[in-house]
């Protein structure tokens, strides 16, 4: 991938054919679409979070890789962005964790406070 | 790459990513203006997942009920509530604005000065009319529902403030974005970057790409959860 420029950008800059940026534009609104689908029909439970972390993760990975250009940037830059986000992961389970706790506390100490 | 086959690639790939950190020189092939605005976005995406993480943190520990997103953001429309109407609304808006602005990359590439400056200018109304719809939304809630960031007749008090921060900081951040973009757009016509290359509109892409991408999470976390 280093070493020799890619078939598809330019001197200066990413270039891409202007026909897929139509079909993930179309592609976003169909899943932007399907999302709000999910509440509509009142869906609940887990298949509601399944469905809306699937339409989710889809649309973000749709825009970051095709309109941000990242599936066509180099190695390096793929790595140095993409490794501190474990980081986020790790802080969601730790806070997980911390809210299950103060939740069990408040039930036992406060009887229904907020 | 396409036309390597797909073993090669791998261990190339790897290789290749190796040399670029272990050498002695230049680990990011990139202009220094495109490499800081990602790294620029990287340190936003830390500030809004705070922000998420924190929401998530007081909504699991409410003993309250949290109040019902579908409900509360419902748009009255010919006598009957639409869920979420104008959420989804504005998800649409920015979603289109993110592919005029894909459509400004484009153009800016190809030294299409006059279509870059409309659909940039195109992207920037958007942009203004999702600030405008948050600004009727905010108003909406706390004039007629009473929502305030330390209580709400609905449930659980932690709503109010985990709404107002994080789509008071998004909101701040498209605001910010109308602003880049018109300034930028601007330049372009007058011809600011004629000898430099056009690779700011692409700089410029990327953040209002990101402004979008940040909607997404909150879309489906505040809103639809």
């Amino acid at each position: 991938m280093s070493g020799q420029p890619e078939t598809a950008s330019h001197g200066e800059g990413q270039q891409h054919p202007i026909g897929l940026y139509f079909k993930v534009w179309i592609l976003l609104f169909v899943l932007s679409s399907m999302s709000y689908a999910v509440d509509y029909f009142h869906f609940h439970g887990y298949l509601r979070w399944t469905l809306i972390l699937v339409f989710m993760f889809l649309k973000a990975g749709l825009i970051i890789s095709v309109f941000m250009h990242f599936a066509w940037e180099p190695s390096t830059l793929k790595l140095a962005l993409g490794l501190p986000v474990i980081a986020i992961i790790v802080f969601i389970a730790f806070m997980a964790i911390e809210a299950d706790y103060t939740f069990l506390s408040r039930l036992t100490f406060m009887s229904g406070g907020t | 790459m396409a036309s390597t086959p797909a073993v090669n690639t791998k261990s190339s790939y790897w290789q290749s990513l190796v040399t670029d950190w272990g050498a002695d020189r230049e680990v990011f092939k990139l202009s220094w203006g495109k490499l800081m605005m990602w790294i620029f976005l990287l340190s936003d995406t830390f500030i809004f997942s705070v922000f998420l993480i924190g929401y998530m943190n007081v909504r699991m520990s409410a003993t309250d009920s949290w109040p019902l997103t579908s409900e509360v953001f419902a748009l009255h429309v010919g006598g009957a509530d639409i869920p979420l109407l104008l959420i989804a609304i504005m998800t649409f808006i920015l979603i289109t604005s993110s592919g005029t602005m894909a459509m400004a990359v484009n153009c800016a590439y190809q030294r299409n000065k006059a279509a870059t400056f409309k659909l940039m200018i195109a992207t920037a109304i958007l942009g203004a009319s999702f600030v405008g719809m948050q600004a009727f939304e905010w108003s909406k809630l706390i004039l007629d529902e009473g929502v305030r960031p330390w209580a709400n007749p609905m449930g659980a008090a932690q709503f109010g403030s985990a709404f107002f921060m994080i789509t008071g900081f998004h909101g701040m951040h498209v605001s910010i974005g109308v602003i880049y973009l018109t300034v930028v757009a601007i330049k372009v016509l007058r011809g600011h970057y004629d000898e430099k290359g056009f690779q700011i509109v692409e700089i410029t892409g990327l953040y209002w790409h990101f402004v979008d991408l940040v909607w997404v999470f909150i879309f489906a976390f505040f809103y639809l959860w």
